[in-house]
C-alpha cells in the first residue's frame, strides 16, 4: 500500500522529545534541523490542486493505450495491426518491429523486451501500443489488434522453476547465494523448524501510472512522468529510442505515492515511441487494472528454517533456504536476495549460519523493488522461529529475544562487522516496558472496535487478545558496490535560497528536508526546491532511504560552500575565520557580538552558487559463500503488536502497534512520525489483507476491491514509544533513513500477536482467516 | 441522458429509448462504464423521482421506494421499522457508496455480495415493477434474483414491499478487514412471531441468497413463542451447523461407492463462518 501523501491520519502520535525521556523538554526549533517543518506542497495536496502526471495536458495531444498479454506464457504466432491502424482517429500503432534502438531494457539487468516479440512471459506484458485522438478510440484500437497465441504451460511454482524449460535465454536461476558462516557441524540442544510463505504485496500507489510525452524540434522527446529514478529511466528510454541521452529529457511530475520503483518503463517507452512516431504530444493514464498488471510487486517468498539453540535459548546455528519468486524478469531480484540472505537471522547474534538463497524466474507477475525488499520476508520467518523457540523452551518471547540481540561490534553472518549504532536491546526494552492498552473490561466507557468493524459480526465472547514482538533490520542505500552518489546545487539570491537536486520527492520528505538543511546552514528562511528533470546532474533512485542520506548530504555540502563564499570576504575584512561567524534568522553575527549585519546586505545583489556531491564509503559484493561488507549502514526497529482475534471467524484487528526505532537523529519530528505510521500501516496490510492473487499466473481481481488495502479503521493506534538518537557518524547529520524498517518489522509482530492469541502456528502472510481460527479454551 | 420526475415518466423514457440504461446511484453502473465494459447509448437518471426516495405504509407492509439510499435506510427511524435492512445498509461499503447507492440498484445489479439481498430474501419481500402505461405487477424478490422472472423492456423496479413484523431482526456480515469490505458471508435472521416463524437467508456464498428452510422450521418449533423465546446455547449452535450444512453441503460420494472427498480447507472455513454467523444472529435476535 502507499499512503505516503496522507500518512495514517487518525492515529495518536506520541513523539518523545529530542532530548529523550528524562531529559529536559526542549522546545522544537521553528526552522532548520529538528523543526517540524510542514511540506511546502501540503496545502495543495490536501485541497486537491496539486498537479500529478494524470493532470497534464498539451495542445493537440493524442491518447495512448497499451495492448497487454492475456496469457501468462504463450508464443506469439502473429500480430496483425491492420484493423487497428485503419480505425478512424488512430494515428499510430507500434509493436516490437517499431522500436528503433535497443529492444531490450531493464533498470538493473537488461533482460526485458519493450514489446513482446516471440514470447509473452507474464500476464499483462506489453505487446503493442496505439495513439489515437480519443482515449476510447485508443483502447478500442488496441483491442482490435489481432494477436495469435500458442498458449504454453505457465511455470508458476518457483520450486519447479529449477527443473523447468528455460523461460528466458538467461535461464531460470537469476541468482543463488550459498552463505556459509561458521561450523556446519555445530548443533544446539534445542532445534525448531518451520516453513513460511509470504504473499505478493503490491505497492498499490494511490495514483496509478500516467505520463505525457512531447516530441522536441531536435528529434528528441520529453517524458513527463512520476519517475522516481529519472536518469536511469532517461538512459534506458534513449537506448530504446536509438537517441543520445541528451535528446531525451525526463521531467518529474508530482509523485502520487511510491513505495517502490514507480512508473513502469512499460508505460513510458510506448509513450515516447508514439510521440516520436506521430510528432504529437501523447498522453497515457493507466487504469487501476493496468497498474496492477504493469508494475513490480514484492517477491513472494518460500522460506524453510531450522534454528538451533542451547537450553538457555541462546542461538547456536541457523540453517535456512530462501526462495524468491522473481516473476518473468530479473529487475531488482538480485538485490532483494542479497538482503534476504544477509538478514536471514535478523538482528541476533548467530555464531554459525548456513543460508541458501535463490531468486528464480517464473511466469508470475514481475517482482521488483518494494520498500523493505528481502528483509521483510525473512523477518516474518526468523521471528516465527524465535516464537517457536520461546514456546519450546517455555521462555517469555521478549526475554528469549533479549538473550540474543545484536549490538554494535557484533558480526553479521555475511562477515560484516556492525559498525553503526545498533541499539537493539534498548529498542526491545522500550516496547516491552511500554504499558499495554487497556482491555475492554477495564475501560468499559470506551467504544470497543471489534474485529470485523463497527457493523461487523464480531462477538466479544469470541475475541481473544494477543501480544507479539518482532525485531527487524534493513540496510540503507544501495548494497554490494552500488555507487550511491548524489549531486546538489544551492543558490542564494536576495536572502532566498534555491536547491537544485534531481532527488525525487516521493512522499519520503526529501524536499522538506532539503529546505531544513539549507535553513540550518545558511540561516535563510525562504528556501525553494526546484522541480526535477534530467538536465540536472543525477541523484540516483529514490530507494533505500538514499535521498535522506546522500542527497541531503550533498545539499548540506553545497550549502556550506555557499556559506563560505558568503562569509569569506567579511571574515577577511575583520581578520577572523568564517567559523567565528554565525548566521541565524537572516543575520550574520560574530562570536563576540561586535559584528552584526544581514545576509541580504552582505549579498549586495550578488548571486552565490555552489554544487557538491556526497558519496558514502564503498561497499563490496557478497562473494561465492555470501561473505562481504555489502552494506553502508543498517537501521533497526522493535515492534510490539497487540491484536484482537475473533477466534471463530478468524478475523483480526490490530489494536495497537508500539514502535521503537533507531533513527540516528530526528531531523523533522512530525515527518518522521508520518513515515513510521505509513510504514507500520503498509506492514499491517502485508500481514492481514494485501496479496495479489494469481491463478496459473493470471492476476485475479486487479482492483482495489479485490486487493484490500488497510483503511483508517484497520490502522491501529501507532505509539512511537522511543526514537533512539545515537548518531551514525558516517551519515550526514548522523541520521538514518526511517521509512523501510517499520515495513520490515510490523508484519512479523502482527503474526506473533495472532500466534499468541490463537495458539496457531501462523506461518503464512497475509494471515488468512482460517489460520486464525482456534478452539475456545476451557 | 434524461432526468424524469416521476416513475411513469421514467418508464416512458425507457420505452422511447429502448437502448437506454436506467441509473440511480451509479455505484455499480458507472464503474462498469469507466472500465469500458458498458457503453450505454443513453441514460435515464432516476435521481429526481422523489416518490422513489421515501416509503409509505400499506396494510401492514412498508412500500419502500427503490431510490432509497443506504445512508437513508441506515438512519434510526428506518432501523425501528426494518432493523435488519437498516443494519445491512450501514454495513454496505464506505460512506460515499452509502450516500449514492440505492435499494433498487442493489437488487438490479444482483451482485452475490449485495448486502440488502439476504435481508430481502429473509423478509420474503415483493417487488413492485412499473411498466408502460402505468402498469404495475408484483414479483417476489427471490424470483428476480433466481432469474425465474425477469424485468421486461421498459420496466423498472418501483417499490419493494416488505412486511412490518414488529420483532427482532439481525443482519451479520463477515469481511476480510475491519474497514468496509465485501462480505465473505452474511446471514439475515428475521423473527415472525405472528406466524411463529424464523426466517433465515445466507448471502455472498452463492450467486443468490440461500434459504435453509428445514433449519428454519426446526428451530421455530423449539422456540417458546409465548414465553421468553430464548434458546439454550446448544440449540443455537445446532441451528448454526444446520444452516451451514444446508448451504454448503458435503461433497457427493463417488458413484462407485466409497468415501465422499472432504471439502477443501477454504470451503470448510466458509462453512464454519456461516455456522458462527447464523448462531450469533439467532442468539442476538432471541436475546
Amino acid at each position: 500500500m502507499s499512503n505516503d501523501a496522507a500518512g495514517a491520519t487518525h492515529t495518536a502520535i506520541s513523539i518523545p522529545s529530542p532530548a529523550g525521556p528524562g531529559g529536559p523538554e526542549t522546545e522544537q526549533p521553528r526552522l532548520g534541523i529538528g523543526a517540524s517543518l510542514p511540506p511546502a506542497d501540503a496545502r495543495a495536496k490536501t485541497e486537491g490542486t496539486f498537479p500529478y502526471a494524470a493532470d497534464l495536458w498539451a495542445e493537440g495531444l493524442l491518447w495512448a493505450a497499451v495492448l497487454r498479454s492475456p496469457h501468462a506464457h504463450a508464443r506469439i504466432v502473429s500480430i496483425d495491426t491492420s484493423a487497428a491502424a485503419e480505425m478512424p482517429g488512430v494515428r499510430a500503432v507500434v509493436t516490437h518491429e517499431d522500436v528503433p534502438g535497443e529492444r531490450m531494457y531493464g533498470r538493473r539487468v537488461v533482460d526485458r523486451p519493450v514489446f513482446a516479440s516471440d514470447l509473452v512471459r507474464h500476464h499483462g506484458e506489453p505487446i503493442a501500443a496505439v495513439a489515437a485522438d480519443h482515449p476510447d478510440t485508443a483502447r478500442l484500437a488496441a483491442a482490435a489488434i489481432a494477436v495469435e497465441y500458442e498458449v504454453l504451460e505457465a511455470v508458476t511454482d518457483p520450486e519447479k522453476a529449477f527443473a523447468a524449460e528455460p523461460l528466458h535465454p538467461d535461464g531460470n536461476l537469476i541468482r543463488h547465494i550459498p552463505l556459509r558462516y561458521g561450523d556446519p557441524e555445530a548443533a544446539g540442544e534445542v532445534v525448531v523448524e518451520g516453513l513460511y510463505r509470504i504473499g505478493r504485496q503490491d505497492p498499490a500507489p494511490i495514483g496509478a501510472e500516467a505520463g505525457l510525452a512531447v516530441p522536441r524540434p531536435d528529434g528528441g522527446v520529453e517524458l513527463y512522468t512520476a519517475s522516481t529514478d529519472p536518469h536511469t529511466d532517461r538512459d534506458l528510454a534513449a537506448a530504446c529510442f536509438g537517441l543520445e541521452p541528451e535528446r531525451v529529457k525526463v521531467v518529474v511530475t508530482g509523485v502520487p505515492g511510491a513505495t517502490g520503483d514507480r512508473e513502469d518503463p512499460g508505460f513510458q517507452l510506448p509513450l515516447g515511441l508514439l510521440a516520436l512516431r506521430t510528432g504529437c504530444p501523447v498522453k497515457l493514464a493507466a487504469t487501476r487494472e493496468e497498474s496492477f498488471l504493469g508494475h513490480a510487486h514484492r517477491h513472494p517468498t518460500l522460506l524453510r528454517y531450522r534454528h538451533h539453540a542451547d537450553a538457555e535459548g541462546r542461538l547456536v546455528k541457523v540453517e535456512a533456504q530462501i526462495l524468491l519468486d522473481a516473476g518473468a524478469y530479473a529487475d531488482s531480484s538480485s538485490e532483494s536476495l542479497a538482503a534476504a540472505v544477509a538478514f536471514a537471522c535478523g538482528p541476533y547474534v548467530v555464531p554459525h549460519a548456513f543460508i541458501e538463497g535463490w531468486a528464480v524466474r517464473t511466469n508470475n507477475p514481475p517482482s521488483g523493488h518494494v520498500r523493505g525488499e528481502g528483509a521483510m520476508q525473512v523477518c516474518a520467518a526468523y521471528e516465527g522461529q524465535m516464537d517457536k523457540l520461546a514456546a519450546k523452551l517455555a521462555i517469555d518471547p521478549a526475554e528469549l529475544r533479549m538473550r540474543n540481540v545484536l549490538a554494535t561490534g557484533d558480526i553479521l553472518p555475511t562477515g560484516q562487522t556492525v559498525t553503526c549504532p545498533a541499539p537493539v536491546a534498548e529498542l526491545l526494552t522500550a516496547v516491552r516496558d511500554f504499558p499495554l492498552p487497556s482491555l475492554p473490561k477495564d475501560a468499559p466507557e470506551d467504544d470497543w472496535l471489534l474485529p470485523g468493524g463497527p457493523e461487523g459480526a464480531g462477538e466479544p465472547g469470541a475475541v481473544r487478545r494477543g501480544v507479539g514482538y518482532a525485531l527487524g533490520m534493513v540496510h540503507m542505500l544501495g548494497a554490494e558496490g552500488a555507487d550511491e552518489v548524489s549531486t546538489a546545487t544551492v543558490r542564494v539570491h536576495d536572502s532566498v535560497a534555491t536547491v537544485i537536486c534531481a532527488a525525487v520527492e516521493t512522499g519520503q520528505g526529501f524536499s522538506t528536508l532539503a529546505r531544513q538543511v539549507v535553513q540550518e546552514t545558511l540561516g535563510v528562511e525562504e528556501v525553494h526546491v526546484a522541480s526535477v528533470d534530467t538536465d540536472q546532474p543525477p541523484a540516483g533512485p529514490a530507494t533505500h532511504g538514499r535521498h535522506t542520506w546522500v542527497s541531503a548530504g550533498a545539499v548540506e555540502r553545497a550549502a556550506k560552500m555557499v556559506r563560505t563564499q558568503l562569509l569569506q570576504p567579511l571574515a577577511h575584512k575583520f581578520g577572523m575565520s568564517t567559523e567565528l561567524l554565525q548566521i541565524a534568522d537572516g543575520k550574520i553575527t560574530s562570536y563576540d557580538g561586535v559584528l552584526s549585519t544581514t545576509v541580504s546586505e552582505e549579498l549586495d545583489g550578488k548571486e552565490l552558487w555552489a554544487t557538491a556531491q556526497c558519496r558514502p564509503h564503498p561497499t563490496e559484493p557478497l562473494d561465492e559463500s555470501g561473505q562481504g561488507d555489502a552494506f553502508v549502514g543498517m537501521a533497526f526497529c522493535a515492534v510490539r503488536a497487540v491484536v484482537d482475534v475473533d477466534i471463530e471467524l478468524g478475523s483480526v484487528r490490530v489494536v495497537e502497534m508500539a514502535v521503537a526505532q533507531d533513527v540516528g537523529r530526528v531531523l523533522n519530528p512530525s515527518q518522521l512520525a508520518t513515515r513510521i505510521e505509513a510504514g507500520v500501516t503498509q506492514g499491517i496490510g502485508a500481514a492481514l489483507t494485501e496479496n495479489l492473487r494469481t491463478a496459473r499466473g493470471l492476476v485475479r481481481h486487479p482492483d482495489l476491491t479485490g486487493y484490500a488495502l488497510p483503511t483508517s479503521l484497520d490502522a491501529p493506534e501507532i505509539r512511537i514509544v522511543k526514537l533512539v538518537e545515537e548518531r551514525d557518524v558516517v551519515a550526514p547529520f548522523g541520521a538514518k533513513p526511517a521509512s523501510a524498517v517499520p515495513v520490515v518489522t510490523s508484519p512479523a509482530a502482527v503474526a506473533a500477536a495472532v500466534r499468541a492469541a490463537t495458539g496457531r502456528p501462523v506461518n503464512r502472510l497475509p494471515i488468512r482467516p482460517q489460520a486464525a481460527v482456534a478452539a475456545p479454551k476451557g | 441522458m434524461t432526468l424524469p420526475a416521476s416513475l411513469d415518466e421514467a418508464v416512458a423514457a425507457l420505452g422511447a429509448m429502448p437502448a437506454a440504461v436506467p441509473v440511480a446511484g451509479g455505484t455499480d453502473l458507472m464503474s462498469a462504464v469507466n472500465k469500458g465494459l458498458l457503453r450505454p447509448s443513453g441514460l435515464v437518471g432516476l435521481g429526481r423521482i422523489s416518490e422513489l426516495r421515501g416509503w409509505h405504509y400499506q396494510d401492514g407492509h412498508a412500500l419502500l421506494g427503490a431510490g432509497l439510499t443506504h445512508a437513508r435506510m441506515g438512519r434510526p427511524d428506518f432501523a425501528a421499522l426494518i432493523p435488519a435492512l437498516a443494519a445491512s445498509a450501514r454495513a454496505a461499503g464506505p460512506p460515499q457508496i452509502r450516500n449514492a447507492g440505492t435499494l433498487g440498484g442493489n437488487i438490479a445489479s444482483a451482485a452475490p455480495t449485495g448486502d440488502a439481498l439476504p435481508v430481502l430474501a429473509a423478509l420474503e419481500a415483493e417487488l413492485v415493477i412499473a411498466g408502460p402505461g402505468g402498469a404495475r405487477r408484483e414479483i417476489p424478490v427471490s424470483h428476480l434474483l433466481a432469474g425465474r422472472e425477469m424485468l421486461e423492456p421498459a420496466e423498472l423496479i418501483g417499490f419493494v414491499r416488505v412486511p412490518l413484523l414488529h420483532a427482532p431482526q439481525v443482519f451479520l456480515k463477515a469481511t476480510g478487514r475491519t474497514g468496509p469490505g465485501r462480505a465473505t458471508a452474511s446471514v439475515a435472521i428475521v423473527l415472525d412471531p405472528a406466524r411463529r416463524g424464523v426466517r433465515c437467508a445466507v448471502g455472498a456464498i452463492a450467486p443468490m441468497p440461500l434459504r435453509p428452510l428445514e433449519a428454519e422450521r426446526w428451530i421455530a418449533s423449539l422456540i417458546d413463542w409465548d414465553g421468553a423465546r430464548g434458546l439454550a446455547p446448544d440449540a443455537l449452535a445446532a441451528f448454526g451447523e444446520y444452516v451451514a450444512a444446508a448451504c454448503i453441503p458435503d461433497q457427493e460420494p463417488p458413484a462407485d461407492g466409497g468415501e465422499a472427498p472432504p471439502l477443501p480447507p477454504a470451503v470448510l472455513h466458509l462453512r464454519r463462518t456461516v455456522a458462527a454467523l447464523a448462531r450469533r444472529a439467532l442468539g442476538r435476535a432471541l436475546s
